[in-house]
Formats: C-alpha cells, structure tokens, sequence
C-alpha cells in the first residue's frame, strides 16, 4: 500500500518536473526575455544589466535549476504586458475561476448523478429518452455555442441574467467572494451551467450504464429475492456499487473543469484565470503562459493523485497488491 | 447547402470491383443504416459546397469592392430597402453576404480540420508503430508523453502551441502563417490518440508469423513496419480519423472564438461566430445564427459517421 502511495506521487512529480522545463523553455528561448522587458529602446548597457541580473549569462542547466526553485515558491517573474508581478495577477484572478469551477464540478455531480439514476430506473419513460436525446446533442454542441445561446435565452430576450462578469463581490481577506451578493449569485447561474453541461452530460450517462449494469448483477437478483424493497435496492445497492467509477471520472474531470473555464470564462468576460491566459496568449506573456501552465499541472496532478487515494480507500482489494505483504 | 443532392447512384449496372464492394459488409450495414446515409449526405454537401464555394456563392465576401455598407444589415431572404438586393441568409454590418461567408469559411474550418487530423495522424501512427515495434526504452519514453499529454485537455496544449509559435514567428508573417500554426497546434494536440491505439495492435501484430516471414527474408526494420505491420493496424486508427475531424473543426472554432485563431481577413466558421457575438444584443441575431448552425451540423454529421463507422467496424456487433 504504502508502495502504491509513494508511486502515484513519484509519477506526479516527474509530470510536474516535465511542465517545468516546458514552461522554462518557453520562457528562456521563445522570444528574447530581456527585450520583452525592456523594450526595444533600451540601451545596451540596460540590456546587459538585466542580462545580468536575470542570470542569463549563466550555464543553462543552472538557470533551470533556479527557474525551478522560484516556481516551487510560485514566483514566475513579471508580466510582460502588464508589468506586475505574475503572482500577484494569479491571486487576484484565482477566486473568480475557483467558485465556478467548484461550483460547476458539484452542480454536473448531483444533477448528473440525478438524471442518471432516473434514466436508469424508469428507462423507458419518456422523460428518459429526452434526457438522453438531449445529453446527445449536448456532446456534438461546441462549448462557447451553449454560453452563447444561454446568453441569447436569459439575457437578450427574457432579460432575467446578467450576461457578462461577476456582479458585486466581497472581499474577505484576500478573497473575493460572488457567493455572497444577489447580483454576484446570479451572474454565476449561467457561466455555472455552460461549464458544468458537458461533464454533467458525461456523468449522467456512465451512471446509467453503469447502473443497467448494477441492477442485472446476481447481488441485485439475490436481493430482490430476500425481499429487499425495490427503492432500497436502488439506492443502497445500485448506487452505491456505482459510485466507484464516478468518482474516478469526476475526479479526472476537475481538471477539465480548469480548462474549458478559458473558454467559458471568455464568452462570459469572466475575470478569471482562463480570461488571464487567452490574453496572455494573445500577446505571447510568457511570464503569464507559464505560470499558468504550470497551475493547471499542478491541479491536475493534485486531483489525480487525490482520485488515486479515494480509489485505495474504497477498494480494498488495492490495499493487498504487490508492495503489501 | 440548400441543393438537397443525393450522392450518385452506384446501382446502375455495378461490374467487378464496384459491385464487390456494393456487397461487401462494410457497405451494407451503410446502406441500412438511415442514420448512416444521412450523415453521409450532410457531409458529402457540405464538403462539396465548400470545396466548390467560388462557383456557388452569390458574392465575394472578401473583394472590397463587391460590398456596399448601404447594404448592411440586410435581413435574411428580404430585400435591403435601399438597393433591393437579397441575402438568403442576411448580410453583415459592411453589407458581406452571410451565406457566402459561410461557404469560405467552412473552406477553412474543413481545410484546418482535414490538414490537422492528417498532421496528427501520421505523428500519432509513427510514433505508436516505433514505440510498439522497438519496444525499450524508445516504447516508454513514448508513451510516458503520450500520456502526459493526453492527461491535458487538447485546448490547452493547442493553445501553448499557438502562444509559443506566435513568439517565434516574426509579426509580418504572423497572419500569412496562422493557418498552419493553428494546424499544428490543434495535430500537436490530438496525436496521442493514435499512439497508444497503433502500440497496442503493434504488439499483437508483431508476433505474428507474417513479420517472421518478412524478417526472415532479410527485410530491415523500415520496411517491415511500413509495409507488412502498418496496413493491419489501420482500421481503428480510420475510426480515430473520423471522430477527431469533427473534434479537431470544434477545437478550431473554439481558438478561432476565442480570438487565437483566423484572423477577420481569412475567416473560419470560428471567426464568423465571433463576430457575429457581438450583434447578439442589437438584434442581428443571422449574423451569428447561421455560420453556429453551419458549425453544429457539420460536426454533427461527421460525428454520427464516425460512430457508424465505429459499428460497422466493431466484429463484437456484427
């Protein structure tokens, strides 16, 4: 077990260590640093002291080795284009993309572990066969064409949503919060529901199959015949055996979750991280491009890792393999 | 897009190959399949009338000469009320021909599509047939970043991609080279795929006594892969092929959306959605309806042969 532990992080940190030079590389051979900080009219003494002190002049294996450490510390240096530190553009950003990916994951989770579970039961009901028609569309439909039309729907002819930004927030510490206003609440709805729709679709189907699945096992036959009640079946039994792999697939998601927030986070001028980086992309910010790319990896790692742990406790059959006596 | 033409009849009076392949499997289970056909269909129109945009389109969208912001704003299929000229589908705010926009832009969106499966294709493929058929050290070290990388999401890395390449190109050649950066960005983004397909079924085909035979005779590793393993790891790699068409036209309308893709001068089906977005709130709502509409269905019908294809070529479901 503990063999199985040291594994998982061992490989996380390989992965974390490959987005390292990644980012590096980007940083120390895309474009000219030192004109991209100074401009072109610097002077060459100028460029020769920044040459200096950014430590260019050394062998490169040091510079990494130094690049390394700072973004350990999660220092990545200073904005290109806005000329602040990368750091501190993160934090800013980071509540914004935080509340709505977190919300977004826990919304796909309980309605798509809802619809599922209905789809599965009362499988040939009607309401069924729309649910997974519309899960059909829903894959084929391009993320930002679902924000738009949400927008068109909520904001353009009924008039009820915001349809852009994040409405009043709260400050708490650093932290700013839209959980806690009306308008900060209801500019979430719909970013919320553009993002979460794609996993909500993919959720709500491996629940049903996977609970089709469930429901034709002999634990289930030998259940009914002790007389077990039909509900308690479904949801003591079913569900539960059905959770295992949802939870893998939605822990594998959260990162996913990150990524498509660039996306919804433009249609909805979010101010989040995703906002952040198509920008920086724009205008080739380095400093910014590999800051958050080394972010992202860093939740990715993280959240599998976390699914890794999960999966040890909820099957034991792990706890025994190779590396346990 | 509105001339509803069948593909040719094959019936006629189908003679050797034709009528073998009229028979076979694989056509059958096409033409029973409604689903099937239709899809075909779609496609097959849509393609067509893309590839043929020049002699179809009522306007040159990108001649300057040929708009008239007196025609802006048309709606669609009603005259404009100072020239009385018609748009099937509307006109733009500089009086450009919506459906017309729409064929060339569907040009580029299926140019940079095709041209990235087929970039990611032949680096998923020759990777995956290395990794499998050396094996080693080369195997694991292609597979470790095919795994890396399939554990990021495609727009990612199809993004760092393009933010990278647009640092190394110099800005004067910046818009001449989009389309092919964003060719590469979007292949560098989905080549995994094919790896870990081709590595399995390279494994299996390996000890096979056909590749005994070939090596036997003397054949170099080269020629064994290309010629003798390749073409039996194919098949599901065509399935792959399909599907990511589709993924890669999305993937590319989403850069394109979000500003990191084609530029307004050489429009996509991306670009035009983008564009059209900021009419949503003034009520021009044709502007970004159909070029959404002419997206939605050409991935649609791509996706929905690619899943028949996957059926049809599934030997579980036969």
């Amino acid at each position: 077990m503990l063999a199985y532990v040291v594994r998982s992080i061992m490989q996380g940190l390989i992965v974390m260590l490959a987005v390292a030079f990644i980012a590096f590389s980007m940083f120390r051979f895309v474009g000219d640093p030192v004109v991209n900080m100074l401009g072109q009219e610097a002077t060459l003494q100028d460029r020769a002291e920044l040459t200096e002190r950014l430590g260019l002049n050394d062998p490169v294996p040091l510079q990494f080795g130094r690049f390394l450490m700072n973004a350990v510390q999660f220092d990545f240096g200073i904005s290109y284009r806005q000329g602040r530190k990368v750091s501190s553009l993160i934090a800013e950003r980071l509540p914004a993309t935080v509340e709505l990916a977190v919300l977004s994951a826990i919304f796909a989770l309980v309605i798509g572990i809802g619809l599922g579970v209905f789809a599965a039961i009362r499988r040939d009901s009607w309401l069924a066969h729309v649910v997974m028609t519309v899960s059909l569309i829903g894959v084929s439909l391009p993320t930002f064409l679902i924000g738009i039309g949400l927008i068109y729907i909520f904001a353009v002819e009924l008039r009820w949503l915001p349809s852009f930004g994040r409405g009043e927030t709260v400050k708490i510490g650093w932290w700013s919060t839209g959980l806690l206003t009306t308008s900060g609440l209801k500019s979430l709805i719909m970013p919320v529901v553009t993002l979460g729709f794609l996993q909500l679709t993919l959720i709500m189907r491996l629940v049903r199959s996977e609970m089709l699945e469930v429901m034709r096992s002999d634990f289930v036959r030998f259940a009914r015949a002790r007389g077990v009640s039909e509900r308690n079946i479904e949801f003591r039994h079913a569900l539960r055996n059905t959770m295992i792999p949802v939870i893998t697939i939605a822990g594998l998601q959260l990162g996913g979750v990150i990524a498509f927030a660039i996306v919804t986070e433009t249609v909805f001028q979010w101010p989040g991280l995703g906002a952040l980086f198509v920008n920086a992309v724009q205008f080739v910010d380095i400093p910014v491009m590999s800051a958050y790319l080394f972010f992202v990896a860093a939740v990715f790692v993280l959240t599998s890792l976390m699914v890794d742990m999960i999966y040890l406790a909820l099957d034991p059959r792990l706890k025994s393999g190779p590396g346990a006596k | 897009m509105n001339q509803n033409v069948p593909p040719p009849p094959t019936t006629g009076a189908p003679a050797g190959r034709l009528a073998r392949a009229w028979d076979s499997d694989l056509a059958y289970s096409f033409r029973t399949s409604p689903v099937a056909v239709f899809a075909a269909v779609l496609a097959l129109v849509m393609v067509m009338s893309a590839i043929a945009a020049p002699l179809i389109a009522p306007y040159d969208p990108f001649d300057p000469a040929s708009l008239d912001l007196m025609d802006g704003f048309t709606r669609p299929m009603q005259p404009n009320e100072i020239s009385g000229k018609v748009f099937w589908l509307g006109s733009d705010g500089q009086g450009r021909d919506i459906f017309s926009a729409i064929l060339y832009g569907s040009r580029v969106s299926l140019l940079v599509g095709a041209a990235s499966v087929i970039f990611s294709l032949v680096l998923g493929v020759g990777l995956g047939l290395v990794a499998g058929y050396v094996g080693g050290r080369t195997e694991a070290l292609i597979m470790r970043v095919a795994d890396i990388q399939l554990s990021f999401p495609a727009i990612l890395v199809a993004l760092l991609v393009f933010g990278v390449a647009r640092g190394l190109i110099p800005p004067a050649a910046q818009e001449q080279a989009t389309l092919w950066v964003l060719v590469v960005a979007i292949g560098l983004s989905n080549w995994a795929q094919y790896a870990r397909t081709v590595r399995g079924s390279t494994l299996v085909e390996k000890n096979k006594v056909y590749v005994d035979a070939a090596r036997l005779i003397g054949l170099k590793a080269m020629p064994v892969m290309l010629r003798h393993v390749l073409p039996n790891v194919m098949g599901p790699v065509l399935v792959i092929a399909t599907i990511n068409l589709a993924l890669a036209i999305i993937e590319e309308a989403t850069l394109s959306f979000l500003g990191v893709g084609m530029p307004p001068t050489q429009p996509s089906l991306g670009t035009l959605i983008r564009f059209g977005q900021q009419f949503l709130f003034s009520g021009e709502w044709w502007i970004l309806f159909f070029p959404a509409l002419a997206l939605v269905l050409l991935a649609l019908a791509i996706n929905l042969l690619g899943d028949w294809l996957r059926d049809a070529l599934n030997p579980k479901l036969r």
